[in-house]
């Protein structure tokens, strides 16, 4: 296939004519071709290896242990931080609260995603100055915007409580309503990613030939028409991709609830656990009550419930991405 | 086609065809009430910087900027370390972003146009780690750099961090169509050794891929939080983490801590205000490519 394989043997054969053995320079050209492309791919597998299947190969492996931090000789115990788990009132809240706030921020950031894309895909006068205003929260940091928010939504002086009350709301306890919390969390995660997944819906849409809207218009059918049978079947697999990616992420939701709540001494995950989630009740469990060997169970658990949606997300990506092309057939 | 256009032009559709993807003014009102509310948060972080803690009692205060900011920012550098922290987040940032590009740019050649036994199969195990989140992995992780003797060094943070999955990724696609295989056949011919190749012909043609993949990496690694925050103390913090201290004492100063996440935040703002077209085109690129 590639060039360089043609152009080794021919030099090989030249090399042979003129000496029955390759030269040294010849072998080492030989010995270039050969081994280079592993050496280039090294570095991944290698960082691959040091910081992600060892993790997780001895994650596995330290959630047998009853192992404190600290501790030098920790007792085997086999499933037992599994068994734990699965009876741990606290691991159930904090997926229920990990899968609520991953529902509230990915559903209307997607609605909205995909209306902003339509907007942005007009043509408009400075169209790139408007692309670069709709991504700016992309570029803030999560920690700068997770403080900035737990300002804003503050039960007693924050911004939006002073809004709803001055047009006549009750004002709500963002941090102690369980539901309230998981609405100002989601609400967060949606100004940082809408933007970018507009950006990614509008590439979609711009790929949508032009001739289809024409055809389209021709037939009479009106704005609102074209866009639900037109733009939005040919958008399948890119939605599909983007709810793929906010699944992912959106599980391991972390540095949002860790820092919604500012009050001192508290765990970071609500008074009463209300908005802690997977990771950040993993976090706690490691690095601030040292049970490195539950936490590992927990890690494991959250990893295999990863696995789990992203294959059930393949079977059905597999599933919808198919209808559109057997109606037509 | 012709028969299309002929239709437009006999039954008079012309002109609303024209009009296909022409804006209305609500577009514009709506994007700007878009913007305006990407860019509060920025704004409303400033302001709080600007003035005194008295203003957040109020219930809906002014939303002119005050003159404290300057003050505010002075108490952030004496409270946390944090020129340290803009040091060692300029270091991690930079030296990750130059190996990330470097060893993802070697790689994507590599898988791009050249042909070794087990490439495709490699290349599938790159893309299926894509979807293994590694913060799951941060306990041995801890354990191991703690071993090494890495923990609270810039060593730990650094190193995990030196070239992604998703940069070997995008280099490789990218790789694929700009570098056609008679450049390195001429190449070749010359005599230049494969490394010479990488340098000389692969990396001139891929350097569009390759910048928009150093912004990307700059910015992830500059907002990266959880692995620092395990990994480093706080006496060596990058920025992120020294924000996080910032805000968790007793009581929470919300003027001194807005102003820590406003000067955060502003260098990564120039970066993005400079190299925000780019930055666009990329995330669009990678979409349709991907």
């Amino acid at each position: 296939m590639t060039v360089l394989d043609k152009v080794a043997p021919e030099g090989s054969k030249a090399g042979e004519r003129v000496s029955p053995r390759p030269t040294f320079r010849h072998r080492l050209s030989r010995w270039d071709v050969k081994v280079s492309p592993y050496l280039y791919i090294a570095p991944f597998f290698i960082v691959f290896g040091i910081v992600g299947l060892f993790p997780l190969l001895y994650t596995a492996y330290v959630s047998t242990f009853k192992w404190k931090a600290g501790d030098d000789d920790p007792d085997f115990i086999g499933l037992d931080n599994y068994k734990e788990l699965f009876a741990d009132s606290q691991f159930w809240n904090a997926l229920v609260n990990t899968i609520s706030i991953f529902l509230l921020s990915s559903v209307p950031q997607l609605v909205f995603a995909v209306l902003l894309a339509a907007l942005l895909g007009a043509r408009l006068r400075g169209a790139t100055g408007w692309r670069v205003g709709i991504l700016l929260p992309y570029a803030a940091s999560l920690v700068a915007i997770g403080i900035i928010f737990a300002n804003l939504f503050g039960p007693k002086y924050g911004l939006v409580n002073g809004v709803l009350q001055t047009i006549g709301l009750d004002p709500i306890d963002w941090q102690a309503n369980r539901f309230g919390s998981h609405v100002a969390i989601a609400i967060m995660v949606n100004w940082r990613w809408t933007g970018y997944n507009a950006l990614i819906v509008l590439a979609a849409m711009q790929a949508i030939p032009k001739e289809l809207h024409e055809a389209a218009l021709i037939d009479g059918a009106g704005t609102w028409r074209r866009f639900f049978n037109v733009t939005l079947p040919l958008l399948k697999p890119t939605l599909i991709f983007v709810i793929i990616t906010s699944t992912i992420g959106g599980l391991q939701i972390f540095t949002e609830p860790k820092l919604f709540d500012a009050m001192p001494g508290s765990n970071n995950g609500g008074s009463t656990n209300q908005f802690q989630t997977v990771t950040l009740y993993l976090y706690q469990t490691a690095f601030q009550n040292a049970s490195l060997g539950y936490a590992s169970a927990i890690a494991w658990v959250l990893f295999l419930i990863i696995i789990l949606i992203a294959l059930v997300n393949f079977f059905l990506t597999g599933r919808i991405a198919r209808t559109p092309a057997v109606k037509k057939k | 086609m012709t028969t299309l256009r002929s239709d437009i032009r006999k039954t008079g559709l012309r002109k609303t065809v024209a009009s296909l993807g022409k804006p209305r003014k609500a577009t514009y009102v709506v994007l700007a009430i878009f913007v305006l509310g990407s860019l509060f948060p920025f704004y409303w972080s400033f302001l709080v910087a600007s003035r005194d803690n008295a203003m957040l009692s109020e219930r809906i205060p002014s939303f002119l900027p005050g003159g404290n900011f300057f003050a505010n920012a002075a108490r952030v550098f004496d409270t946390v370390p944090f020129w340290k922290a803009l040091a060692n987040s300029v270091i991690v940032s930079g030296t990750v972003t130059l190996t990330t590009v470097l060893f993802s740019s070697l790689a994507g050649f590599a898988f791009a146009k050249l042909r070794f036994r087990g490439n495709n199969k490699l290349f599938v195990f790159i893309v299926v780690t894509l979807a293994v989140p590694t913060q799951l992995g941060i306990i041995p992780l801890f354990i191991a750099m703690s071993e090494l003797g890495w923990a609270g060094h810039l060593t730990a943070v650094i190193v995990p961090n030196l070239v992604t999955a998703f940069g070997v990724f995008w280099m490789r696609q990218y790789t694929v169509d700009a570098l056609p295989y008679e450049l390195i056949e001429a190449a070749r011919v010359d005599g230049c050794s494969m490394i010479r190749i990488f340098w000389n012909v692969c990396m001139p043609a891929v350097r569009p891929a390759a910048a928009i993949l150093a912004m990307f990496t700059f910015m992830m690694s500059w907002n990266d939080f959880l692995w620092p925050l395990v990994v480093l103390d706080a006496g060596n913090p990058t920025v992120q983490v020294a924000l996080e201290k910032l805000q968790s004492g007793y009581y929470v100063d919300y003027s001194l801590v807005l102003a820590g996440t406003t000067l955060a935040t502003i260098p990564i703002l120039i970066v993005f205000v400079l190299l925000g077209r780019q930055i666009v085109a990329g995330i669009m690129q990678g979409a349709v490519k991907g």
